[in-house]
């Protein structure tokens, strides 16, 4: 049956059919794999063309604990997570209870028939759907049999809401990469409980999924993948890590993408990927890398950052270019390892003992880390200096609607490296070459790398105090010139990083400031804001150091709210810190809950805050 | 005129900063047989690097081969950054200094990981029992049962470098003693021509905090009881920086000759009974009774044909990595086209 028939068999009774508005939540065990599942759920409403995103909110556990898979349909292009979800498909029996007592009124809830369960709401809509009995007709190998059980459900949800079987086979196909078995075994279980759902459901609510067209142009992504492959077309040349949720993906994707990098002519990889012993042995292969001329790089999140400070303040102070990629969990400590939060701001960007400040970049989503994936190069290169990028778990690991990438519009950077031929110039026009000279008065000096056939190449990298022909000293006046000359870099960083994002309206008096992945949040709770009487500018910070537009914003403002993921709410401290004189009326609003930010919450707390004023 | 090698070079280019350690520490005989060899061998420094970690060992590097770009890192994780380096560019010669304190505690994963890993260098422990820099705390190779003025009796057993070297899949495993210049020279040239890992485990006193005769780390120590293996000659024809393939042949008796691929030998002379460094599990038993029977044996403890480097087993060819054209690190705008179509 198509999507149009589907649509004349509903009976909305008692509402009005809600078309592509809703927010659908699966509750399964972790390892059943439900990943597969979920995932062609969300690619069947992309290919649909309706806007969609899919959050995975999973335990820290491989197999057997809860785990809940959120799936929001917008055809207003509403993309955050919604806390609230209509749809409940109860999978698990241990959570059920729980997840049905969750649900709104009106909302439907999706289980399996053979439970025994007595019916707690009147005020639910519920589907009981036959999970053992139509896995039974068929043949499926006992190791398989609770992955492709959950195509049962899949089935059930494309009849009841309007998915068409031919997209979900061709995501079957996408998935299994067109291998005709696995992609036979799903697909006869979801066409089976399609046609038992179709012969013995009736449709009582009223949500529907119809085609459109929001999402033609965009691609489905996560932001780890996406990163991934901004490293390859940054010209990444050594990646060393230590496998840490939520960035080990991130790496997967380099490994699943280096093929492009093979050199045409020889063949020969131009890649290397290391997987270290630790995360200090890591940063310690890409601080040699770096020195030695690579473009090097690692991914990893807060307990492998806490490992890294050390070296990194080495490499602040040696001046090193590396790339570091912190695919930000919930801390303190292990914390909450698989869930999203936004809490090392401040600890990267003083990371190393002694005055260090660090460049960091924001990405807000799959097509921002890709950009930023090779950005970070350039910049690392050109302000030789370790460049951190602070995605999340949300983005990182979770599917996002994105557009498609754009191919990177300036070329490679090398920054102030000095070949044989170009020091040979180098010397002759200035009559020396010491490295940390601030010939241009940026702060930034020319390096050589080993190897350089030149006898005055050679120079001595050293984490103790050094003068600007790099060598040793302990003299004050030295030291200070030296640190002197690091904070004028910093200022040039602040004139390099990518410029916050800025939507400005004199007319409006309040302003948001926010960054990452609160993107979505901030964008729909300000137009439910604007519903309330309330208008706000927005301004979206993509790196730090803070640029200067970042004060005139603040300046420009009444009030100023700071939306962030984290407990203490770090970005709101640092502004603070950055322009004391100008933030008095800078609030912050942090929520660390470990889930992706809300629209409902950051519409609640500055609805709250406005109301009082 | 000073004496000129084959670059022309005259053993003063070898030279670089002035040693700032005690006036007859160990290390800085270490360093100036590290000047001798170079000279001799006519080694391009342009081409070298030399790393070490934290401590008064890992600081020598500022003494020799002022013509090479140099790396002092961070306290015991010396053996990444030669990881990375090395990794970066695989025509590198690295040479690299370490302590007792930084290879043994601190850094000792690191030590036992670059040696799993096969990185290509020669990596020197200038062994003196003690933490030299931070006024002479006992280190993790120091005797059982010594007593120091400040930090009492030691009642722990001493690692041995070189054993650990050995079981951690080293091919080329050395022990000396710093009062032994010209079994230092050999060694380091045949570490040099070495293409994997070479561990010199160098007994190198330091003449401030531990020297006194009974320490098994003192000159009078080491000048009384050092018993060489072998007696080792390194003969070089033409000294070639490539190293690869080296065959080793036994010759009927007295010595053990390893040919190199270069055209360099080694030859072991045989001095009181018979040793055969290709042997693990001799060197295994050997180091096992000098421990017991408290020996201070030296020479070539370990040798074995050299498995692929790290290079080689993270798949990269022979072009270093950073001698790729940038042109060839960016995949084409028509790659990420296709890409993206796919997405969509
Ligand atoms: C992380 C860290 N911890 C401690 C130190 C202090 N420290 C400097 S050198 C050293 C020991 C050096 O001993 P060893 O490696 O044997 O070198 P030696 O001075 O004896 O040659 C220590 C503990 C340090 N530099 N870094
Ligand atoms: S303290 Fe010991 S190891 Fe350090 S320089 Fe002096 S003699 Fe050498
Ligand atoms: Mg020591």
């Amino acid at each position: 049956m198509g999507v149009a028939d589907l649509q004349t068999e509903v009976q909305s009774g008692t509402s009005e059919r809600i078309v592509n508005d809703v927010a659908l939540m699966v509750a399964t065990k972790n390892g059943s794999g439900s990943q597969t599942s979920n995932n062609l759920i969300v690619r069947a409403l992309f290919k649909m063309g309706i806007p969609v995103n899919g959050k995975n909110l999973f335990p820290s556990n491989i197999k057997g604990l809860p785990t809940w898979y959120t799936i929001r349909a917008s055809k207003d292009g509403y993309i955050a997570r919604r806390e609230i979800t209509q749809i409940a498909v109860a999978m698990n029996e241990m959570t059920a209870a729980e997840d049905i007592a969750n649900l709104p009124a009106g909302g439907v809830c999706i289980l399996p028939g053979e439970w025994k369960w007595t019916q707690s709401r009147e005020d639910v809509v519920y589907y009981e759907i036959p999970v053992k009995e139509t896995l039974k007709q068929f043949d499926i190998p006992s190791e398989r049999r609770e992955q492709v059980g959950n195509m049962v459900y899949v089935g059930a949800v494309a009849w009841l809401f309007g998915l068409p079987l031919e997209i979900l086979h061709e995501g079957l196909m996408d998935n299994f990469k067109g291998k005709q078995k696995p992609v036979q075994m799903n697909y006869q279980v979801i066409e089976a409980a399609y046609q038992w759902a179709s012969e013995n459901l009736v449709k009582r609510d009223p949500f529907v999924f119809e085609p459109m067209d929001k999402t033609q142009g965009k691609i489905l992504i996560t932001g780890n993948e996406a990163a991934g492959l901004g490293a390859i077309f940054g010209g990444m040349t050594v990646t060393a890590w230590y496998p840490i949720t939520p960035s080990t993906s991130l790496v997967d994707s380099i490994l699943d993408y280096q093929h492009l990098r093979k050199d045409p002519e020889t063949g020969e990889n131009t890649v290397a990927v290391i997987q270290a012993e630790d995360e200090i042995a890591a940063i310690g292969m890409i601080a040699g890398a770096g020195w030695a001329g690579a473009r090097a790089m690692t991914a990893t999140s807060g307990p492998g950052i806490s490992l890294m400070a050390e070296f990194t303040g080495l490499a602040y102070f040696a001046e090193i270019p590396i790339v570091i990629w912190d695919v930000t969990r919930m801390g303190p400590s292990t914390g909450l390892p698989t869930r999203t939060s936004q809490g090392d701001i401040l600890f990267t960007y003083f990371l190393g003992h002694g005055d260090t400040r660090q460049v960091i970049l924001l990405p807000r989503d799959p097509a921002e880390c890709f950009t930023f994936g090779w950005q970070a190069f350039d910049l690392a290169d050109q302000l030789q200096t370790p460049v951190f990028v602070l995605s999340d778990l949300d983005i990182g690991m979770n599917n996002w609607m994105s557009d498609p990438f754009e191919y990177p519009d300036t070329p490679i950077q090398r920054g102030k490296l000095l070949d044989k031929e170009s020091l040979e110039a180098f010397i002759a026009d200035k009559g020396e070459w010491y490295r940390f000279r601030d010939y241009d008065k940026d702060g930034i000096g020319y390096r050589t790398v080993p190897g350089t056939d030149h006898p005055r190449a050679a120079f001595f990298t050293r984490g103790t105090g050094h003068n600007d022909r790099a060598v040793y000293s302990e003299r004050s006046d030295d030291w200070l010139q030296n640190m002197g000359r690091l904070r004028r870099k910093f200022e040039t960083a602040r004139t390099l990083v990518p410029k916050p994002e800025i939507e400005y309206d004199p007319a409006k008096e309040i302003g948001v400031i926010s960054f990452g992945s609160n993107d979505p949040a901030i964008r729909e709770a300000q137009d439910r804001l604007a519903a309330d009487g309330i208008h706000t500018n927005y301004l979206r910070i993509r790196a730090l150091p803070l640029a200067g537009e970042v004060q005139e914003f603040i300046q420009k403002h009444e009030r100023v709210y700071v939306v962030e993921n984290n407990f203490d709410g770090q970005m709101a401290q640092l502004l603070h810190m950055d322009m004391p004189e100008d933030t008095t009326h800078v609030r912050s609003l942090a929520l660390g809950d470990g889930l992706p930010m809300t629209p409902k919450w950051v519409h609640e707390q500055i609805l709250q805050r406005e109301q009082g004023n | 005129m000073a004496k000129e090698n084959i670059l022309g070079l005259s053993r003063e280019d070898y030279k670089a900063g002035e040693t700032t350690l005690c006036p007859g520490c160990g290390h800085n005989s270490i360093s100036n047989q590290i000047i001798s060899i170079a000279f001799d061998l006519g080694l391009k420094q342009e081409n070298v690097i030399k790393m070490s970690g934290i401590g008064c060992s890992s600081k020598t590097p500022a003494y020799f081969l002022g013509r090479s770009h140099a790396f002092n890192a961070i306290h015991g994780r010396m053996p990444s950054v030669v990881t990375g380096a090395t990794t970066a560019n695989r025509s590198l010669t690295a040479i690299a200094v370490s302590g007792d304190g930084d290879s043994g505690s601190i850094g000792f994963g690191q030590f036992k990981h670059l040696i799993r890993r096969n990185v290509p260098m020669v990596y020197i422990i200038e062994n003196n029992g003690v933490y030299g820099l931070t006024k002479g705390q006992f280190s993790a190779t120091a005797d059982e049962g010594q007593t120091l003025k400040y930090y009492g009796t030691n009642d722990l057993p001493p690692i041995d470098l070189a054993l650990e070297a050995v079981i951690s899949g080293c091919t080329f495993v050395a022990r000396s003693f710093s009062g032994d210049s010209k079994q230092v020279q050999a060694l380091l040239k045949a570490a040099l021509s070495h293409n994997g890992t070479a561990v010199l485990d160098i007994i190198s006193p330091c003449v401030t905090f531990n020297n006194s005769p009974d320490s098994t780390k003192s000159y009078p120590y080491g000048k009384e009881h050092e018993v060489p293996l072998h007696d080792i000659e390194f003969f070089t024809p033409d000294f070639v920086a490539a190293r690869e393939e080296i065959t080793a042949e036994y010759d009927e008796g007295e010595a053990i000759t390893v040919e190199m691929h270069d055209g360099s030998h080694l030859r072991l002379k045989k001095v009181d009974e018979d040793y055969d460094p290709r042997s693990r599990a001799q060197a295994i038993t050997t180091l096992e009774r000098a421990y017991r029977e408290q020996l201070f044996l030296t020479g070539l403890l370990y040798y074995e044909e050299p498995r692929p480097t790290l290079a080689d087993t993270v798949g990269l060819g022979q072009t270093p990595l950073t001698q790729v054209e940038t042109s060839k690190l960016r995949p084409s705008r028509e790659a990420l086209a296709k890409l993206m179509q796919g997405m969509m």
